[in-house]
């Protein structure tokens, strides 16, 4: 692993088409050695930093540096990223061999062995045209693509939102299995953030363009905390407690909060969030409560 | 990367190499047949003079060769089309589309390094198809060509009048305009050509359907600009002028409709030239009045007396030739000689290359630029 070099690292990066800015001013640091989890609604910018990532868009503003180098600028970056596409694309007319073929005449750390025997274990066939596959198989070619490659990094653009349920676990599973053994970075969007809750142990949550928090998981957990009491406003709050999202009824409040200090006003009942609760609070939608309410972030 | 290329070029491969077979085929069968008809006429053993020697081979050749010749032509006109189309537009515009350049783009392969290689490769294979294409038919032609250019003709056997030799139902000389594009090294420039337009048109439009229509329409234009405005200056064109009406020619009376014309015959006889216009002036360089150009050339209207047939004995042909020559009319004619075809061949082949090389960095500059996530 990489150190102290974070695996993605932008500054200020922004990618603007005409008048609409589909990724803002993202600032943020994913650290090497980690499961990134990348979630946000659709059309929240997911794609555009993926894309930035991997050098297939150039930033309108900013800067993006994936492993410390520029994405896509020399055959060496590129052999140190893979990248498992939005709909997993496969050249329909080429057999799944001549996928493999193809990595291994690309790529000049590819792994044959390791394609090879990931091929074998998902029971495909070599002859068999990509266009034939179903979409989990498909899936599956795309990421022995990515991993025979031997990338130190591995970004995955939503892999899973066209599977159904049983692909999308064995898919994930696959992706734990080479992670453990590989130690390889990744970073993974995904709007589905039940299945990020199994896998990612860090966070970048993006909202209309715009990172809205990011963290290692643990962290994340620690500092937040959902608390239910007596009707009160959030201003009445300590300044320590960031309130995240709130919500009111007749005599109750509900609060998610981000704080470093522990709570301790014995008027709270406090509970742990789940980081599905988590991510969803910061996607705007509610936090352990059937009702619509105001997101306030502040900051 | 070389590798990739051919395996996706493959099954287009298949298929070019099936057509040219089949070409190669037919034309190596006939081949012989024309050659020995060549031999037959004299042809290989006459050196000068020929023209009445080739009117003979050329008024032999049979039906079949002649349906040959015009689709032979026809083939070369139009495979670099079909490059363009089959294998320029969709090289890029087909990965965009389908998303699988997000694959070969995040291969240890630099996105330049996999379009130069693209293109160099399967442009190569569009220049050696239409290589080999017109070393083909030109080998195929030479004896059709080798009698046009010695003067013959298939009417001129009959003893035709014309005033210019015409070959009816044969390639002109191989500076036609038609012909030309047939033959030589320009079907290789014109396939470069089409195929660095459908890659490019594939490259900005993303979209391999309108691309393949824009380089249709594209390279349709250019192969009609090249020969009617651009060809004709790429050498300075010689110029002659003739007497009418004397020497070769012959007067005649043209009766048909009720109106009476004489045909008028010039001297300008250059077999295998390119005649980019021909006019009949009066001693002022004017253009002459009363002369109507027709397909078997210029037609007087309104003629002297002399000329009238007069009831009884027709006309006086000695009197009319006379009188005509007194008009001092003269045929103006601005033309292309058939020793200009090699150079017009590598100066436009050229120019076509450069063009297409153009086109190619305009590609790598546009995959470059990255805008397609």
């Amino acid at each position: 692993m990489s150190g102290a070099t974070p695996a993605v690292e932008a500054r200020g990066a922004g990618k603007r088409y005409g008048h609409r800015w589909a990724l803002a001013d993202c600032t943020l640091a994913i650290p090497a050695g980690h499961v990134a989890g990348l979630v946000g609604p659709n059309g929240a910018g997911k794609t555009t930093l993926i894309s930035l990532a991997t050098g297939m868009l150039a930033p309108t503003t900013g800067t993006i540096e994936v492993l410390g180098g520029q994405p896509a600028s020399d055959p060496g970056q590129l052999a140190r990223v893979g990248y498992v596409a939005q709909d997993t694309p496969t050249y329909a007319g080429l057999s799944v061999a001549d996928h493999l073929r193809l990595g291994a005449h690309l790529n000049p750390r590819w792994d044959a062995g390791l394609a090879r025997d990931r091929i074998e274990q998902l029971g495909l066939d070599p002859k068999q045209k990509a266009g034939r596959l179903s979409g989990g198989q498909r899936a599956q070619l795309a990421l022995t693509l990515a991993l025979a490659k031997r990338p130190e990094l591995l970004i995955l653009d939503e892999p899973i939102a066209s599977l159904d349920p049983v692909a999308r676990r064995e898919f994930l599973q696959a992706l734990m299995r080479v992670t453990a053994e590989q130690e390889l970075s990744v970073v993974m969007s995904s709007h589905l953030v039940a299945d990020l809750e199994r896998v990612a142990d860090y966070l970048v949550v993006l909202v209309d363009s715009r990172v809205r928090i990011t963290g290692e998981v643990d962290d994340l957990l620690a500092t937040h905390h959902l608390l239910t009491g007596p009707r009160r406003r959030a201003a009445s709050l300590p300044a320590s407690q960031q309130v995240i999202t709130e919500s009111h009824t007749g005599r109750q409040s509900t609060f998610l909060v981000r704080s470093s200090e522990p709570v301790i006003d014995p008027a709270w009942t406090v509970e742990e969030v789940s980081l599905e609760d988590l991510m969803l609070a910061y996607m705007g939608h509610t936090a352990g409560s059937p009702q619509g309410q105001r997101l306030e972030v502040s900051q | 990367m070389i590798w990739l290329t051919w395996r996706q070029f493959r099954p287009q491969a298949i298929t070019a190499a099936g057509g040219m077979v089949v070409v190669a085929i037919v034309l190596a069968a006939t081949r012989l047949g024309l050659a020995s008809a060549y031999t037959a006429a004299g042809l290989s053993a006459c050196h000068a003079h020929c023209a009445a020697a080739a009117s003979i081979f050329l008024g032999r050749v049979g039906g079949f060769d002649k349906f040959l010749d015009f689709g032979t032509v026809l083939l070369l006109l139009v495979a670099p089309a079909l490059m363009g189309l089959f294998w320029g537009a969709p090289l890029i515009a087909r990965e965009v589309a389908d998303g699988t350049h997000r694959i070969a783009w995040n291969q240890s392969v630099t996105r330049t390094r996999w379009t130069i290689v693209k293109l160099g490769l399967i442009g190569l294979a569009a220049i050696a198809t239409a290589g080999l294409l017109s070393l083909l038919v030109t080998w195929w032609a030479a004896p059709i060509d080798a009698a046009s250019l010695a003067g013959g003709s298939a009417q001129a056997a009959g003893g035709g009048n014309g005033v210019h030799v015409t070959f009816t139902g044969f390639a002109e000389a191989r500076l036609d305009p038609v012909i030309f594009d047939a033959r030589g090294v320009a079907p290789l420039g014109y396939a470069a050509l089409a195929f660095a337009l459908g890659v490019t048109a594939g490259v900005l439009l993303r979209r391999t359907l309108p691309a393949m229509a824009v380089t249709l329409v594209a390279f349709v234009a250019i192969q009609v600009v090249m020969p009617n405005f651009v060809r004709p200056h790429l050498l300075p064109p010689a110029h002659i002028t003739t007497p009418v009406g004397t020497q070769h020619g012959q007067v005649s009376n043209n009766v048909g409709s009720g109106l009476i014309s004489l045909q008028l015959a010039g001297s300008f006889s250059k077999p295998g030239a390119w005649v980019l216009s021909d006019t009949v002036i009066t001693p002022s360089g004017a253009p002459a009045p009363n002369v109507v150009e027709t397909p078997s050339g210029p037609v007087l209207t309104a003629m002297p007396k002399a000329c009238l047939p007069t009831p009884g004995s027709g006309i006086n042909g000695a009197e009319c030739r006379n009188a005509l020559q007194a008009l001092h009319l003269r045929q103006s004619v601005t033309y292309q000689p058939a020793s200009r075809f090699w150079p017009l061949q590598w100066i436009e082949t050229g120019i076509y290359l450069l063009l297409a090389a153009a086109l190619g960095c305009v590609c790598i500059w546009q995959v470059r630029r990255r805008r397609t996530p």
